[in-house]
């Protein structure tokens, strides 16, 4: 198990325009984390992964191994496991002559190579289909091969670029699990790549969120859904409405806002949040976190009903509170409530969290 | 100095990483490339100005004498043909496509074979039906009584014919694909708002089809400048080519330059025009709806009428084949003013395997086309790799050189070959070439080249590139990724196009003719040789041996490329 580093790394294509498709990325994987990057389409998250696996090199910026500095390296010595999002599965060899595809490369013997590809294939519970063609599995028995694949070399690092992606909903939950226990079992790092925020926030150990070719934040799944490090990031990972609030008052650790109803909250804000009287302030509140009450509860933000949505677990309302749309999940949603129903809205100063533009 | 190598060696077996290793893999296929296509064709040029200066491009402006002429007249039959092929090919394309009627899959089996025949057996299979010697017109000759041959075809006439049926499928293949592109709603809306049948066809079927047809009236212009064979047996001696070829025999090389120059940058500006066309044509989104349901012709009478054109039209389509397999096994010399020869026998094939000077032009050709077809192989597949997944400065410009060896009568290309290597040169390690073995498997090289890229290229479209990433990954070298991994996965498509460019080499005659020696006769030569001396029997024998190997290899390709879609199916 090792640790890897990414060092200031920013990646410019020549035909790429002016802006950097990865820019000054520093983030440092522990041994043995399950770690992923995550952000929506086009900000950099596959251009990072094949720095790591050394199909591309950094215009700048450094890639650590351990002590190693695999900036340069080419691919095949690098030791890294990558899950392909097509599988990229040898369409002319079994599935037992896939994963002993690196062992051969490694001129691994024989009877050693035999034991290591059963071992890979009950790993991913695909015990006696080595003698299939590819062609003959299905969807989400290619994408287990391939994860035996990268996996039977022993990678010192295991990089999926959205291998979930090309299964049906359902299978993705499944698999999802399934990864994860692999890669608990196998000891190995794992750089995960993915769009899907709910994916991430169940996988990871720690999720990097990137917007941009920029990382917005590194933390816990609980910490970028509850602390978001800003509005991009609150608004990516589910939903969350993002206030403007005017700050009444100021202090290192927390603000007094000031409502449209005039009423004042008083809220934590982390530190060097930068923020004096008079300012606004950017506020997430996430849906779930806004209760519902009476139009002339206290302390509450009155507004009117404009959309109803019954999903079953829950009740997803949005409210118009003086111009600005809130979104509203409730579990137990008043029987009867409408359209053009007046209703009012308690934020809880502790769900709230400051957060950048 | 050597830590550099070293370094040089380590980049080259780790490879494609870095930011030059591109470099390192095309810098050797530019250099083939420039020896062998482009230098040639400076060379020509330099070679036409040699002794005149630019006085012998001014016979081009004069307005009377050869050169003009024969410009015109090349420039008038390539005009003629493409209009020629276009009404047949589009024709025949509608007839095919939209119509349903006895027959109909009779000539679709057969629609290819005239225009699969080996340039110089094809040309002569026409003339031994249609020209004054041949046995329609002497048959008819015969019918009526007639003092001379009835309906011959001689002269630009007969070129004409051979290129009709030669080069129609030009059209006939790209209409079909268009057709068959085509969304059948959009004609229906022009029918529901009201438009008569002929109204539909000028104003959207038409219109719909000019893409395809401009691409093909290019193509078919080209080949037909190009075209040498026909002009060569019936007659035709002011043209390009028969210029180029009269002033090489005649000695008057620089002449002869002149006329590869000319015809050289016509073939270019073609090509030119032809890439920026497709370049610029916007791809309309083409429906993957329902495909076209052919219009069933139903009144019986038009049935029976219908089934004996079909039948009548697969006799024209397989009569150059039959008149080849007839000929083949007559007597030599038995065959004077009779409608169809009079003697048979086999002797004609007995002899070319028996006499050891008859064998040899067979094994000449086999021996030079292989040799050929391996350059080609490993020239083409590199290449093909090199702009396909590559990335560096100058792709288009390889991607360039290749077409322009497409592009290039192979007229042109020997006359470049005599320009570059008749004294030593860099690429012939400094070797006088003409007059030797080497100088026709080069000439094959060069002509088909691109035919092992293009498929190389095809195939390579359908491999995932990350395939090679996947085994890279997994720790293989560069070389030993695109071994097991993208060669084998393009393997089909590289065989296919190596049986291609064996083939024509075997069938190869318009550069052999310019360049061969004594020791060297190709087959076609041969046939060509045989024919000078009346011994067609055993010229047509030679040539039926030409024709079925293509229809072996034909055959042996289209099963390759069927399974080649579901690869596994043969790989394992
Ligand atoms: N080979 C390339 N050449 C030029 N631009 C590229 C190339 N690969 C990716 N890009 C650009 O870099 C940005 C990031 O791409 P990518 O890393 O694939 O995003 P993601 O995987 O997050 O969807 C995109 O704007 C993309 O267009
Ligand atoms: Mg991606």
């Amino acid at each position: 198990m090792i640790d890897v580093k990414l060092r200031s790394v920013s990646k410019r294509f020549s035909r790429g325009g002016d802006a950097a498709a990865v820019d000054d990325v520093s983030l440092t994987i522990a041994a043995g984390e399950f770690f992923t990057l995550l952000g929506p389409s086009g900000c950099g998250k596959t251009t990072t992964l094949r720095m790591v696996a050394g199909f591309a090199f950094p215009t700048a910026g450094q890639i650590h191994f351990g002590d190693q500095d695999v900036t340069r390296l080419a691919p095949n010595k690098r030791d890294a496991g990558m899950v392909f999002q097509n599988y990229a599965l040898f369409p002319h060899m079994t599935v037992a002559q896939n994963v002993a595809y690196g062992l051969k490369v490694r001129k691994i013997g024989r009877a050693a190579s035999a034991e290591r590809i059963e071992q890979a294939l009950a790993q991913v519970h695909l015990a006696g289909y080595g003698t299939r063609r590819i062609d003959q599995l299905s969807g989400g028995q290619q994408q287990r091969v391939a994860l035996a694949r990268a996996l039977v070399i022993r990678p010192r690092i295991l990089l999926l670029d959205e291998p979930l992606s090309n299964l049906d909903a359902k299978l993705r939950e499944e698999t999802r699990s399934e990864i994860r226990r692999i890669q608990r079992e196998a000891g190995t790092t794992a750089l995960y790549v993915t769009h899907d925020q709910a994916e991430a926030m169940a996988m990871s150990d720690r999720i990097a969120v990137m917007y941009g070719g920029k990382v917005q934040q590194v933390g816990t799944p609980h910490e970028v859904y509850h602390r978001p490090a800003n509005a991009f990031v609150a608004r990516f990972i589910g939903r969350s409405n993002v206030l403007e609030l005017p700050v009444a008052e100021a202090s290192a650790d927390g603000l007094e806002l000031r409502l449209p109803s005039g009423a004042r909250i008083g809220i934590g804000a982390p530190e060097g949040h930068g923020l004096k009287s008079g300012d606004t302030a950017l506020v997430s509140a996430r849906p779930e976190q806004v209760r519902l009450a009476g139009p002339t509860a206290d302390g509450a933000l009155p507004g009117k009903v404009t959309g109803i949505e019954f999903t079953g677990m829950a009740t997803n309302l949005t409210v118009d509170v003086a111009g600005d749309e809130l979104m509203v999940s409730v579990v137990d949603a008043p029987d009867g409530i409408k359209i053009d129903d007046q209703v009012g809205l308690l934020l809880a100063p502790h769900r709230l969290w400051v957060v950048k533009p | 100095m050597s830590a550099l190598a070293v370094n040089l060696n380590r980049r080259l077996r780790e490879g494609a990483g870095s930011a030059w290793f591109p470099y390192l893999l095309v810098a050797p296929l530019a250099l083939v490339l420039w020896g062998y296509v482009v230098q040639p064709m400076l060379a020509t040029f330099v070679e036409s100005v040699s002794e005149d200066g630019t006085a012998n491009y001014a016979v081009f402006f004069s307005s009377s004498g050869v050169a003009r002429a024969s410009l015109f007249t090349s420039l008038f039959i390539s005009l003629a043909s493409v209009l020629l092929c276009g009404v047949v090919g589009v024709g025949m394309a509608f007839l095919l496509k939209r119509f349903a009627f006895p027959g109909r899959r009779l000539i679709e089996a057969f629609i290819l074979v005239p225009a699969a025949l080996p340039p110089l057996i094809g040309a002569i299979a026409f003339q031994l039906l249609y020209s004054d010697i041949g046995i329609l017109p002497r048959a008819l000759q015969q019918l009526f009584g007639a003092e001379r041959p009835v309906l011959a075809f001689d002269d630009i006439a007969g070129v004409l014919v051979v290129h009709t049926f030669t080069m129609y499928p030009f059209f006939y293949l790209a209409a079909s694909a268009a057709l068959a592109g085509m969304d059948p709603s959009v004609e229906e809306a022009a029918y529901n708002l009201g438009a008569g049948r002929l109204r539909v066809w000028r104003t959207v079927l038409l219109p719909m089809l000019t893409p395809a047809m401009v691409s093909a009236s290019l193509l078919v212009f080209m080949t037909s400048l190009a075209s040498y064979t026909a002009p060569l047996l019936f007659g035709v001696s002011q043209t390009m080519t028969m210029q180029i070829y009269i002033n090489r025999t005649n000695g008057d090389l620089p002449m002869a330059s002149t006329y590869a120059s000319v015809l050289g940058i016509v073939s270019i500006l073609f090509l030119l025009l032809m890439r920026w066309y497709e370049g610029r044509r916007s791809y309309r989104s083409q429906s993957k709806g329902v495909a076209h349901q052919r219009r069933e012709i139903l009144n019986p009478f038009g049935r029976w009428l219908a089934l004996a054109a079909s039948i009548l039209a697969t006799l024209v389509l397989l009569a150059p084949v039959a008149t080849i397999a007839l000929v083949a096994f007559s007597e030599d010399g038995s065959w004077t003013s009779e409608v169809i020869p009079s003697a048979y026998t086999v002797e004609n094939f007995i002899t070319i395997f028996t006499d050891p000077k008859s064998l040899q032009p067979i094994l000449n050709s086999v021996q030079m086309s292989l040799i050929a077809t391996v350059g080609c192989v490993v020239i083409g597949v590199l290449i093909a790799y090199a702009v396909r997944r590559l990335n560096f400065r100058g792709r288009a410009l390889l991607d360039m050189a290749v077409m322009i060896s497409w592009a290039l009568p192979g007229t042109v290309v020997a006359i470049n070959l005599i320009s570059a290597f008749s004294t030593g040169s860099t690429f012939s390690l400094g070797q006088a070439l003409i007059g030797t073995f080497w100088i026709i498997p080069l000439a094959y090289f060069v002509r088909f080249l691109p035919m092992v890229f293009r498929s190389s290229s095809a195939a390579l479209a359908v491999v995932d590139p990350t395939l090679e990433e996947a085994a890279r990954n997994l720790g293989a070298s560069w070389w030993r990724a695109f071994r097991t991994i993208t060669l084998r996965l393009m393997l089909p498509g590289v065989i296919v196009g190596a049986l291609l460019a064996f083939v024509h080499g075997v069938g190869e005659f318009v550069a052999s003719v310019l360049i061969y020696t004594s020791s060297t006769v190709p087959i076609s030569v041969a046939i060509n040789n045989r024919m000078y001396s009346f011994e067609l029997g055993t010229a047509a024998a030679y040539g039926m041996l030409q024709i079925v190997l293509i229809f072996v290899v034909m055959w042996f390709s289209s099963r390759l490329e069927n399974g080649g879609r579901q690869a596994e199916q043969w790989t394992n």
